[in-house]
């Protein structure tokens, strides 16, 4: 699997069958921005499937977080691991997803020092698709990592109150949510020159976003300047609309506040992008 | 000389204070090879990636079939495909795959982009290959599976950089019949290479360059003529001779000859202005006199010069003209 292929009889370039392929048919229309992007999703697909290894992160790394911060902090805060799993879970899916976003910067300034993005580059068709694309894909592993989540969450016993169809509202709000937030991860991706740069940014913004939020506690017993920032911490508001969902007590103003956050963080690190995209 | 496929003014791109393109005037015309010479480092891949759009000029102009690279990105895009110095397929998929992705991208519909891809994998001799990964692929398959995938669709104008590059001699053969027959059916390609004899092989125009700069342009014959009408090697028994040798020629035939690095070869540079019919004179009167002076010779050999005699020439700045 590994060797290297080696040629069972030599090749010949024949005139007659590459005159051939250079002559044929018309050229097709240039496709659309939306099939740009597909057939770029489509390219993750076949990613995974050659290299299914990379779904360990959205599989491993979730089914850690939630069974270690369920038993770490739920005899301490809500006095008994079920009762805090109902608050829990839904921060700690958000957290989870949130983090994994990461890996799309990470994924994309690897991938983009190959030759292929050369030729990407160079074809005539809609420009941010190859990124648009790549974060298909990665709505995938999102969608995963939050149903790896979802089924810990249940054999644990949670017991979300919103039924399936919350549940499902929730976690499409928080995919939602991440396609917008990758944005980030693409532009420091594009930004910075090696992997491990990328890895260091995303921890440093990663860490307090999803820590100082009301994920593992209600933010009602911190320090006031802390809570000024947990209330405009974007995840707080993702937390508690996903909240909301699963536990049939859905608020529109937050839901509205993710949808709205959502756009101005494609509008402006979508932008950001694509602008470091065609520099570089 | 026609249309021109390629055209640039005082082409220029920075690098911090590394001015890797340093004012580059190209003008190829349609439908031909053009060969782009130079060492590594000489600037050859930079100049490619603006032309093909990857990289934005700092100075000067350069147009492909009269669309702007700067101005009209998409209109050049549509005419050019890359061939990059490092594989430019996704290595991690198949080659059926590598060319069925790129068959969509460019418009054709799934069934449409399967069968463009099994016609290029037969075209290509990678029709037993089409399901394997491209990392598993041999250096030449790879590069087969890669100009296979920038001819998807008929390119105007193929960029190949450096092609050959690390490639077995029975490959290096293989690449060369493709070009010949992309280029017999009216695609003009741009050959970057730092092999002398490739250029040679290939390319109807030369560009040498250096340093970001063209130090010459011309037929390979032009340029081979600007160093002279060839040279006399001649390897003799007995190392002892040869100063004897070399003093005999100087004196006999008025040319430039040095001792080559070998202790029993020498060489001797025939001036500019002789014809060949001159050069063989010069070679008989050579050896007949060497004969006479007893010296013994094991190989004599009159040679054109060749391009890497042209390019140590033009590019060693120690050696004088």
């Amino acid at each position: 699997m590994t060797a290297t292929t080696t040629e069972p009889t030599t090749y010949t370039p024949a005139a007659e069958s590459l005159t051939a392929v250079l002559a044929a048919g018309e050229q097709p229309a240039r496709p659309s921005a939306w099939s740009a992007s597909v057939t770029f999703g489509w390219r993750a697909l076949l990613k995974i499937k050659h290299v299914p290894e990379q779904l360990f992160d959205v599989t491993a790394f979730p089914i850690m977080m939630t069974l270690m911060f369920t038993y770490l902090f739920g005899g301490a805060l809500a006095g008994s691991v079920t009762e805090y799993l109902q608050f829990l879970l839904p921060g700690i899916m958000v957290t989870s997803v949130v983090m994994i976003t990461m890996y799309t910067g990470v994924g994309l300034n690897t991938d983009i020092q190959k030759g292929v993005f050369d030729r990407f580059r160079t074809l005539p068709v809609w420009r941010p698709a190859a990124l648009v694309g790549a974060i298909f894909g990665d709505m995938l592993r999102y969608f995963l990592a939050a149903t790896v989540i979802l089924v810990v969450g249940l054999v644990l016993g949670f017991r979300p109150g919103g039924g399936a169809g919350g549940v499902l509202l929730g976690i499409g709000l928080l995919i939602v949510f991440s396609f917008a937030f990758s944005w980030v991860w693409t532009m420091f991706g594009l930004l910075l020159r090696t992997e491990k740069s990328v890895m260091g940014v995303s921890m440093m913004v990663l860490f307090p976003l999803t820590f100082l939020s009301n994920v593992f506690v209600e933010p009602d017993t911190m320090p006031g300047w802390l809570r000024v920032f947990t209330e405009v911490n974007p995840i707080t508001h993702l937390v508690a609309a996903c909240r909301g969902l699963m536990q049939g007590t859905a608020d529109a103003g937050e839901i509205t506040w993710v949808l709205v956050s959502a756009a101005v963080l494609t509008a402006v690190f979508g932008t950001l992008t694509m602008r470091l995209y065609n520099r570089k | 000389m026609g249309e021109l496929a390629i055209e640039t003014a005082g082409l220029v791109k920075v690098f911090g204070d590394n001015r890797a393109v340093d004012g580059i005037d190209l003008a190829v015309p349609a439908g031909t090879v053009y060969g782009v010479l130079g060492p590594n480092g000489a600037g050859k891949t930079t100049a490619v990636r603006m032309l093909a759009t990857l990289l934005r000029p700092d100075g000067g102009e350069a147009r492909v079939f009269g669309h702007d690279v700067l101005r009209e990105p998409d209109a050049v895009r549509r005419r050019v495909s890359l061939t990059g110095q490092y594989a430019s397929v996704d290595e991690d998929l198949t080659g059926a795959e590598n060319l069925v992705l790129l068959g969509r991208l460019l418009g054709h519909h799934k069934k449409a982009a399967r069968e463009r891809a099994a016609q290029l994998l037969a075209a290509f001799g990678l029709a037993d290959a089409a399901d394997r990964q491209v990392k598993n692929y041999s250096g030449g398959m790879r590069r087969r599976i890669d100009i296979a995938a920038s001819i998807l669709r008929t390119p105007d104008v193929l960029f190949l950089d450096e092609p050959t590059t690390g490639l077995d001699p029975r490959s290096r053969n293989q690449v060369w019949d493709i070009v010949r027959i992309i280029v017999a059916q009216g695609t003009t390609v741009l050959l970057t290479t730092q092999y002398l004899d490739e250029a040679d092989q290939l390319a109807s125009r030369i560009a040498v360059i250096d340093h970001g700069r063209v130090i010459a342009e011309g037929t390979p014959g032009q340029l081979k003529a600007s160093v002279g009408a060839g040279a006399i090697h001649v390897r003799l028994r007995d190392a002892g001779q040869r100063s004897d040798a070399i003093g005999l020629l100087r004196t006999v035939l008025g040319a430039n000859v040095q001792p080559d690095p070998d202790p029993v070869a020498l060489t001797a540079q025939l001036s500019g202005e002789d014809s060949d019919r001159e050069a063989a004179e010069q070679a008989s009167r050579a050896l007949a006199s060497l004969a006479r002076a007893g010296i013994t010779v094991d190989n004599f050999a009159l040679g054109q010069p060749t391009l890497d005699e042209v390019f140590l020439a033009l590019t060693d700045k120690g050696v004088a003209a």
